[in-house]
């Protein structure tokens, strides 16, 4: 059964009919494109799936796309603003927090809600923050030390969302 | 030197970081259709039909093809002869794309459905009825060579692929054994565990009936070889009309090395619709189908005399190849696993004993180290073992056996009891170096005091080597292998001087693009962003070998140098003649020609534009700047170095906390150490990973029972420290950057010290062996008894 479903994702609103089984991740890689947020598993467990929704880190296959009406959400093709990349972006590249990049959205978008929460986390709390994504590349090692750097940038202060009300604005329909 | 030896920041990173990585499953064609596979839910069963005609019904399925349609295809066919001892070929039973006769692992594929939906294909494969009549299987290796056990393949007896043995005669190592003045004996399985890289496998075929033409694209860490194989075995197709494309791979870790059946599959059948057809594996059917490493039965014996000098060692192993040879999966166990059992000591006799076996698994082959891991494993516990039984030192132990420092230049290099050379080593300095930053005599202080207080704190070394950037071509060829291993490398420079490079090797994380680029501009004398690497593409590249056993570097960038070689000496005469003197006279430094002793010089980019604009040149030199080049090694490298873990063992619970890892490699030269760093960093997560957490566990009807990311552990961030990394540098004596590969050396070295660590901690409960992974119930097990 479809549904209409109303989002605003990375600034742009759009609205679609969805099947009532669509996955918000398969609505976003498949219908918007946005194939930055990567699948890596099919037990919720990876994380490289990982989105912001109204500003909190959500895996986005554990969400339906119906589920997502309404709602205002951010992926990594967000992240970077007028081509300066995000302080965690900056971070990862800095650090080395990446090597095959495909968990790098989801970890990106963790530490977002993490850095958002809490500006100046500790290693340890950091490690935590990050146990429900996946890397097989880095040992995690370069990621802490990524999310340091960008905890050190940003003071705290600039991670910004788009806001919600946007919403309320005039919608269009994306070309499929 | 510019950029090598500088942790240059990767020219990779920018598309990963926002999002604009190009893997396979994000690529879509026009008229693109999607595959699911029905998989067989038994690990051995008879089929007795397959009716597909309910799932064909259903609205939006394309087509469906089932084994009977690919029958007269051959399968994928193995790379690498092993013979018995006897003298007779390996057992080679087919790897068809699809079966009809019998299911021989959970996940064999049965049917494939494609639809104009993947949600629609899945849908439809619910609707495929197959007719399976069960049968006993069999799972581990040493009991499938056991009269009366389940045949995996109806005509290969005892499920034995092959038995195979290497070293001195096995009667003096015996000799050896038997006089020796202590033995230390350990049982153990080198358990199964699963490669794992976050991007599950995927492959799309393209057939193009207006231009006869197919494209592959998969994730692969090996195109070139996949193209070969293709058309040369599996499809038969002609080679010149096929294109295979790994676009960007969200890691391999050796599981991507191999040709599966689906890359055969999707071409196949885009053929028979003249659509594009994508098959994305789920992570449930990458448990049942990616390959899998290691998983050895192993009874390893170490004889020492009464110094602890080590006098012997003699092994039986008994190697899972799984249900089916995977591409590589037969040299693994032997020519990358024999080959290591002298390890960094002097030991004079050595003989190992291997049987390879079917089962009703699905493939071992290649995973991160490939045979060095399992070798390096039986070799350091045996050490440590050795060390306790004999109440000798672990670390002094070891610098009794090292072999000593040489550099393979002015002194030979070692040749071991096992067929291979070592290139240059020097064992001691890393123990040496990584003792120092552990603070050995502390730790081993604050360990006694924490004993009397009931703290189980533990240590555990590992002094390893491996072997890289396997070759010789001639070499490997008479060890069974049916490929070359050279590598490619194209280094086009173009009229405006800047330089594009396509090579043969494949980056799937190691960071190619970045780290071969500053080889190529220092050598050059250009700037970093003149330089682009290619790969990936066999349109672009030529050929390949592709990327596994840390050979990138070694093998790859050696062929680049011989390239970039060819360009500086044709350049000299474009110089020579622009500047009116002999090439001789010229020198070549930062970019441009001079005349030795005066300040007339040419630049790079005014020779690169000369050569395609060849007004005032030289007589019966051809234009153009543009050098291929195939690099194939003297020897492998030999990479090594020393790894200390230190644990904490919860005396009530059992779980073992990591409290520190510190790891002294020697890769050789290094050209990015921000790189090389992260190569090792990742690596010790897998060996530790092996260690502490992973396995997978298949019960006796062959069911994987913990095949997804909710019930596989692998670490999570919380699990593991932040590592402490230095660096020794003996470079390889025989290539041209002396470099020597990372990739694998974390994994290799890791694992063992991680055991020996728990084993030290548990020392008051005498415990002298230990399974892996050594998960807290298990600990507290060993605890109890």
């Amino acid at each position: 059964m479809a549904t209409t479903i109303n989002v605003s994702v990375n600034g742009k609103k759009y609205q679609d009919e969805v099947e009532g089984r669509l996955l918000l991740v398969h609505y976003l890689r498949d219908k918007l494109r946005l194939t930055g947020t990567h699948v890596g598993c099919d037990t919720s467990s990876c994380g490289a799936c990982t989105i912001l929704v109204d500003g909190k880190a959500v895996k986005s296959c554990t969400m339906l796309a119906a589920q997502a009406d309404g709602a205002t959400i951010k992926t990594i093709e967000g992240m970077a603003e007028k081509g300066k990349l995000h302080p965690l972006q900056e971070g990862f590249k800095e650090k080395h927090g990446l090597q095959c990049g495909f968990c790098t959205p989801g970890m990106i978008m963790t530490a977002a809600n993490l850095l958002e929460d809490n500006p100046h986390p500790s290693d340890e709390e950091i490690r935590h923050a990050l146990e429900g994504n996946f890397c097989r590349c880095t040992g995690y090692h370069n990621i802490v030390e990524a999310i340091k750097y960008a905890a050190d940038k940003s003071k705290g202060g600039d991670i910004e969302h788009a806001d919600a009300k946007e919403l309320e604005k005039p919608l269009f329909e994306v070309p499929s | 030197m510019t950029y090598i030896g500088k942790s240059v920041k990767r020219v990779e990173d920018q598309r990963f970081l926002t999002g604009k990585g190009n893997y396979t499953d994000d690529i879509v064609l026009p008229g693109m259709t999607y595959a699911y596979i029905v998989r067989s839910p038994y690990a051995h069963a008879k089929i007795n039909g397959v009716d597909t005609s309910e799932a064909a019904a259903l609205e939006g399925v394309v087509a469906i093809f089932t084994g009977e349609d690919v029958k007269e295809i051959g399968g994928v066919p193995c790379g690498w002869q092993v013979n018995f001892k006897n003298g007779d070929t390996m057992k080679e039973p087919p790897h068809p794309l699809m079966v009809r006769d019998k299911a021989r692992h959970v996940g064999d594929a049965v049917a494939m459905i494609i639809a104009e939906s993947k949600e629609i294909a899945r849908d439809a494969a619910d609707l495929v009825d197959v007719d399976y009549e069960e049968l006993p299987a069999v799972v581990n290796a040493a009991e499938a060579v056991k009269d009366g056990a389940p045949l995996v393949h109806d005509d290969v007896p005892k499920n034995m692929c092959y038995d195979w043995e290497l070293g001195n005669p096995k009667e003096e190592v015996d000799a050896a054994i038997e006089s020796a003045h202590h033995v230390t004996t350990l049982e153990f399985v080198n358990q199964r565990v699963a490669p794992n890289p976050i991007e599950p496998r995927a492959a799309i075929g393209h057939f193009e009936a207006a231009r006869d033409h197919y494209t592959l694209y998969t994730t692969s860490q090996n195109p070139h070889l996949t193209r070969l194989l293709l058309s040369a075995f599996t499809l038969g197709l002609p080679e010149h009309k096929v294109r295979v494309v790994a676009p960007d791979v969200g890691g391999g870790f050796g599981s991507k090395i191999f040709h599966y059946t689906e890359e055969a599959l999707v071409i196949w059948a885009s053929q028979q619709i003249e659509r594009p057809v994508k098959w994305t594996s789920d992570r449930s059917e990458a448990f049942m189908t990616d390959a899998q490493g290691r998983d050895h039965v192993t009874k390893a014996e170490m004889g020492f005399d009464e110094e602890g000098n080590i006098v012997g060692l003699r092994i039986n192993t008994f190697a899972n190849l799984g249900a089916y040879l995977s591409t590589f999966s037969t040299c693994v166990p032997t020519w990358l696993h024999g080959t290591l059992l002298q390890g960094v000591y002097t030991t004079p006799k050595i003989h190992i004993d291997l049987t390879a076996v079917f089962t009703n698994t699905v493939a071992v082959d290649a995973y991160r180290g490939a045979g060095r891991p399992e070798a390096t494993y039986l070799l350091e516990r045996l050490i440590d073992t050795g060390a306790l039984e004999m109440g000798m030192d672990p670390a002094d132990l070891r610098f009794k056996n090292f072999i000593p420092p040489f550099d393979g230049v002015e002194q030979e290099g070692y040749m071991t009891q096992v067929a291979l050379q070592y290139d240059s080593g020097n064992y001691e300095g890393v123990l040496k170096r990584a003792l120092e930053m552990v603070g050995y005599e502390n730790f081993r202080k604050e360990q006694e005091e924490g004993r009397k207080n009931g703290k189980l704190m533990g240590i555990g070394f590992s002094t390893y080597i491996e072997a890289c950037g396997i070759a010789p071509s001639a070499v490997v060829g008479s060890l069974g292998a049916r490929a070359g291993l050279y590598e490619s490398a194209q280094v086009r420079v173009q009229p405006t001087g800047k330089v594009s490079v396509y090579t043969g090797s494949h980056s799937h994380g190691q960071g190619h693009e970045t780290t071969f680029a500053q080889v190529v501009a220092d050598k050059l004398g250009i700037p970093l962003e003149d330089v682009e690497i290619v790969h990936g593409d066999s349109e672009a590249v030529a050929f390949g070998m592709g990327t596994y056993g840390s050979r990138s570097l070694a093998v790859g960038g050696s062929a680049i140098v011989k390239s970039i070689d060819k360009v500086l000496e044709k350049g000299a005469k474009i110089a020579a003649h622009k500047l009116e003197a002999a090439v001789d006279d010229l020198e070549f430094a930062e970019g441009k020609w001079t005349v030795k002793g005066t300040d007339k010089s040419i630049g790079f980019a005014d020779i690169s534009l000369t050569a395609y604009v060849p007004h005032d040149y030289p007589e019966n030199l051809e234009p153009g700047m543009d050098f291929s080049s195939f690099y194939d090694p003297a020897n492998f490298t030999y990479p090594f170095g020393a790894h200390v873990a230190m644990v904490e063992v919860d005396k009530d619970t059992g779980k073992v906390t990591l409290k520190r890892f510190v790891a002294v490699d020697d890769v050789g030269n290094v050209i990015n150490p921000m790189i090389v760093e992260g190569q090792i960093h990742g690596g010790l997560a897998q060996g530790i990973g092996q260690a502490l957490f992973e396995e997978t566990i298949y019960d006796e009807n062959g069911q994987l029972i913990n095949g997804s990311y909710m019930d596989y552990t692998m670490p999570r961030a919380d699990d593991l420290p932040s590592f402490e990394v230095d660096r020794q540098v003996t470079p390889c004596p025989h290539n041209p950057l002396g470099v020597k590969g990372a990739g694998e050396a974390g994994t290799i070295g890791s694992t063992p010290a991680v055991v020996n660590a728990v084993m030290d901690a548990l020392k008051p409960f005498g415990i002298k062996n230990l399974a892996m992974p050594l998960t807290p119930e298990r600990v507290w097990r060993y605890m109890q008894e």
